[in-house]
């Protein structure tokens, strides 16, 4: 630590520190602005991939050319058409307007599920991380014991328990993924917490909170987030195939997962109608991994090889 | 090292000589214009190696020295033709020999490296696997080169272990990489580089993680086998003193180009380069002025038979693991303590106890005649302000999230409740104080260099308003020149703002620069405490003597002269003088005292006495058989 010789580029040319201060009076520069992370053309990729489907999921109903539930021709799995551009489903209702109402089932429920997950485990794990001891013993104990019940069963005994409402589908989903989060905020956290600098500020006397949320959780957002993207593929996936065991989301309403499910039965004449959902569910996944990524990745990699 | 070995025994007559010694050898290694660029995040290449042109001549050792960022190990590394990550050497011409480095394929490199060039890692702990014993990693490269068989191989290192002065050497090298002591490693890091007899050895700051005290066993050591075996080094160091012990002729660097070249001699006697000249005063820190005695009754900060450590506590109510044991002193207002002793002694737990950060098992601890409470929790906030704490890694030290201006924020509304303009108008002013631009004030840490994230980290104390700051070898981590200006830095605010220090180092030129008092801790107890006078006179203690003689001093021969003397005392690794490094009952430092007397001072604990020149001293031995230990 004490003598390596490569000092940031920036820093290469910086004067030796305690040169008289020539520019003591410059106001504060311009460096106040947010600078906004470069993420390239795979990161502008993915980026527009989510934005899109987040407009769908807002405004989604808008561009749907038929009613969610209007069965319109009496032949069902039809091919694409002009019609019909994603095809019919097996009771002869356009896909189309199906996956783009599907769309806010999807996202929505996976977004607060996952936020809420997030939220929790990035509470608890600071929590721990700064805490230790028994605290941090009891949490992720416990935690553990819930990691070791496999999701899909879990989510299973839940939705038989509580039923199939959306806020219960929400909130298993959340209980599921909620430990994951922890024991990966933990990890990272513990580590800045034993820097220096947060001895510093346990020294200065600063709360737990604070701790927490200014000395820690912001060299922490990097990590924290990139795997906020990655559950939230997690969780859609799950949602989709708790949905496809028919668990999720119940009819007239349909997801992704349901729409893929509902229109199995096309498979074998390889009907658009089982084909576009899935699809669906494929894109918003590679598109959030690739956001994440670009965004997360190289500032991660930046810091690994400082 | 009960049985010195007859290398090290050898007259040491062979001090570096003027250059004449090698002009009829030819020169081994020829280094043209050798330029390096580095590549920044934006993609753009910038120099770091500029035109660099040097030459070492067989059986010569030459250094490299610069501060960081002069290029100095980018050099070294290039004449193995490696060039780190995000380098590239581009252009000029390294020639090893007859060999043509800079033109070599990547199975030529790989041919070269280890077998004609070898290198010595600063940090031998990070070079050794820790899960194959010593043996396996030393002999690794005899057998990748297939210089010799395993058996062969094996015999040979136990002769070089042997000629590295190392204890018991037919046996270390069944063990493994945490089971030896720092210096032990890194000689044997030094076997590891000459078993395949390398044309070239680079030395790369291989001492500078190490203590005094071991420091000159490791020297002592390198300097017998690159004598002996006639060995070409380039050694890499910050450090003009010890490269004075080492090397025939220096090149000093600076910002990838060279200031001066000549032999070692004329380098530390006659330099005719300015920075030379900054580098040298800058390593030999002169006495800053006392800070003016203000005669108050009371110490600011007491301390009275604190023992502190980390485990349960057993029945007597000491710590498992004790780290320190019943010390106790005083701070007066205004004036600095400096706390001296090696690596483990207990002086950083010593800074984290005052601070409450680590609650003491036994002890006081009183600020201005009122008792602190033992830990953060029961202590008040204008309690915590009056003493605030800088650490040595100035890198963690501040939260890399946080801008300069939040960090020091934060203690002016923690502690004053500022906000607004008043509180942006006191960070500048915290800003002209450290000496640092006001335009920083919206950096992150990332963006400064090494010294004025130390003087952020100053500021920041400062910002509390304390009345003592703990400073944890604040300037350990720092280049030399540097160093010097944080150590004005500190003089000049004790002066204007009557602040007190408790000032933690390991480094005793750098105590003695700016100390009023000085207390010296061994395994974590006090063995010698005085002001800086009295602890420059004799009669002083074993430990203190051996730490005084241990530190380099910028003259050549340096080294044999103190050789002698530091060979009295006894390596702390070979315990075959029997007892544990930290024992309850006796002197802690009698396994490694060459006055040590079997029966008292392995059994009773030595008392404190006041000698004459008004230091303490904890020592059965009286005043005058330890003024002839000194006087050897």
């Amino acid at each position: 630590m004490t003598h390596h010789e490569t000092p940031p580029p920036a820093l290469a040319e910086a004067p030796p520190a305690g040169g008289p201060s020539t520019d003591s009076l410059s106001a504060p520069s311009s460096r106040r602005h947010l600078s906004f992370p470069k993420i390239g053309v795979v990161g502008m990729l993915g980026a527009m991939i989510v934005l899109f489907w987040l407009v769908m999921a807002l405004f989604g109903n808008q561009f749907a050319p038929y009613d969610v539930g209007e069965i319109l021709d009496a032949d069902v799995f039809e091919p694409m058409s002009r019609l019909y551009p994603f095809g019919t489903d097996y009771l002869g209702r356009d896909i189309l307007s199906r996956v783009l109402a599907g769309t806010r089932q999807t996202v929505g429920i996976a977004l607060i599920a996952t936020s809420l997950a997030a939220l929790g485990g990035a509470l608890g794990g600071l929590a721990a991380a700064v805490t230790g001891g028994w605290f941090d013993a009891l949490l992720s104990r416990t935690l553990d014991a819930l990691v070791s019940i496999p999701s899909k069963m879990f989510g299973l005994i839940l939705v038989a328990a509580f039923g199939s409402s959306i806020p219960a589908l929400i909130l298993t989903l959340a209980v599921i993924y909620l430990p994951g989060c922890y024991r990966l905020v933990r990890a990272v956290a513990v580590n800045v917490a034993a820097l220096d600098f947060v001895l510093v500020a346990r020294a200065r006397g600063e709360g737990k909170f604070h701790i927490m949320t200014r000395e820690v959780l912001p060299n922490i957002v990097g990590p924290v987030l990139a795997d906020f993207g990655l559950r939230f593929v997690y969780v859609v996936l799950l949602l989709s195939s708790l949905s496809f065991l028919g668990l999720g989301v119940q009819p007239p309403d349909a997801d992704w997962g349901s729409l893929v499910r509902e229109n199995i039965g096309g498979l074998p004449y390889g009907a658009p109608a089982v084909i576009m959902p899935a699809l669906a569910i494929a894109s918003l996944t590679i598109g959030v991994n690739m956001l994440i990524d670009s965004l997360f990745g190289r500032s991660l990699r930046r810091k690994g090889a400082a | 090292m009960t049985t010195p070995s007859p290398t090290l025994n050898a007259p040491l007559s062979k001090a570096p000589l003027a250059p004449t010694r090698f002009a009829d050898a030819a020169p081994l290694v020829e280094v043209a214009n050798l330029k390096v660029v580095a590549r920044g995040e934006d993609g753009r290449e910038f120099p770091i190696v500029k035109d660099v042109s040097f030459s070492v001549k067989r059986g010569e050792v030459v250094a490299l020295i610069g501060e960081s960022g002069s290029g100095k190990t980018t050099i070294a590394l290039s004449v193995m033709g490696y060039a780190r990550s995000g380098c590239r050497i581009a252009g000029g011409r390294v020639r090893l020999g007859d060999c043509e480095v800079t033109a070599l394929s990547e199975s030529g490199l790989a041919d070269l490296r280890g077998r004609r060039v070898a290198y010595i890692a600063q940090s031998a702990a990070a070079a050794f696997n820790p899960s194959r014993t010593i043996m396996a990693q030393v002999i690794e490269s005899a057998l990748i080169h297939k210089t010799a068989t395993k058996a062969e191989a094996e015999v040979k290192a136990r002769a070089l272990f042997t000629a590295l002065a190392l204890p018991d050497p037919d046996g270390v090298g069944d063990r493994y990489p945490h089971q030896v002591s720092g210096g032990q490693l890194q000689r044997l890091l030094a076997a590891m580089a000459l078993i395949t007899d390398p044309e070239l050895v680079i030395f790369d700051e291989p001492t500078t993680a190490l203590d005094v005290t071991t420091q000159i066993e490791v020297l002592k050591a390198f300097k017998a086998v690159v004598r002996d075996r006639d060995t070409t080094g380039l050694y890499v160091s910050h450090d003009l003193a010890v490269v004075a012990q080492v090397a025939d002729r220096i090149v000093v660097l600076r910002d990838g180009a060279i200031r001066e070249v000549g032999a070692t001699g004329q380098i530390i006697e006659a330099p005719r380069d300015d920075y030379t000249r900054s580098l040298i005063a800058a390593a030999e820190p002169q006495p800053r002025a006392a800070a003016p005695l203000r005669e108050t009754p009371a110490p600011l900060l007491e301390v009275t038979n604190l023992s502190a450590g980390y485990g349960g506590l057993n029945a007597d109510g000491m710590p498992h693991f004790p780290i320190l044991d019943a010390v106790g002193f005083r701070i007066q207002r205004g004036s600095t303590l400096g706390v001296i002793g090696e690596s483990g002694c207990g002086k950083s737990t010593l800074a984290r106890v005052v601070a409450g950060l680590m609650p003491a098992a036994r002890g006081a601890v009183t600020l201005d005649g009122r008792p602190l409470p033992p830990t953060i929790a029961g202590r008040s906030r204008e309690d915590l302000r009056r003493i605030q704490i800088v650490f040595q890694m100035a890198d963690t030290a501040l939260n890399p999230a946080h801008s300069v201006s939040k960090a020091l924020s934060r203690p002016l509304t923690f502690y004053h409740g500022l906000t607004g303009a008043v509180l942006d108008r006191r960070v500048f002013e915290l800003l002209d104080l450290v000496k640092l631009p006001r335009g920083l004030a919206d950096r992150k840490p990332g963006e400064l260099s090494g010294g004025q994230k130390q003087r952020i980290n100053l500021a920041r104390a400062l910002a509390a308003e304390p009345d003592l700051i703990l400073c944890d070898e604040v300037t350990s981590a720092l280049d030399t020149v540097v160093a010097a200006a944080v150590l004005d830095l500190l003089v000049e605010l004790r002066r204007d703002l009557g602040v007190s220090y408790m000032f933690i180092s390991h480094d005793l030129k750098t105590v003695r620069a700016i100390c009023d008092d000085i207390m010296v801790l061994y395994a974590g107890r006090k063995v010698q405490a005085g002001s800086r006078e009295a602890m420059a006179e004799p009669p002083s203690h074993p430990y203190a003597d051996l730490l005084t003689a241990s530190v380099p001093e910028m003259r050549m021969g340096w080294l044999e002269g103190a050789g002698a003397h530091a060979s009295n005392f006894i390596d702390p690794a070979d315990k075959t003088k029997g007892g544990k490094l930290f024992s309850r009952s006796g002197c802690a430092f009698y396994p490694r005292c060459p006055l040590g007397i079997a029966g008292t001072c392995d059994r009773e604990r030595p008392p404190l006495r006041v000698t004459p020149q008004g230091s303490e001293i904890a020592c059965h031995r009286s005043d005058a058989d330890l003024m002839s230990l000194t006087a050897r």
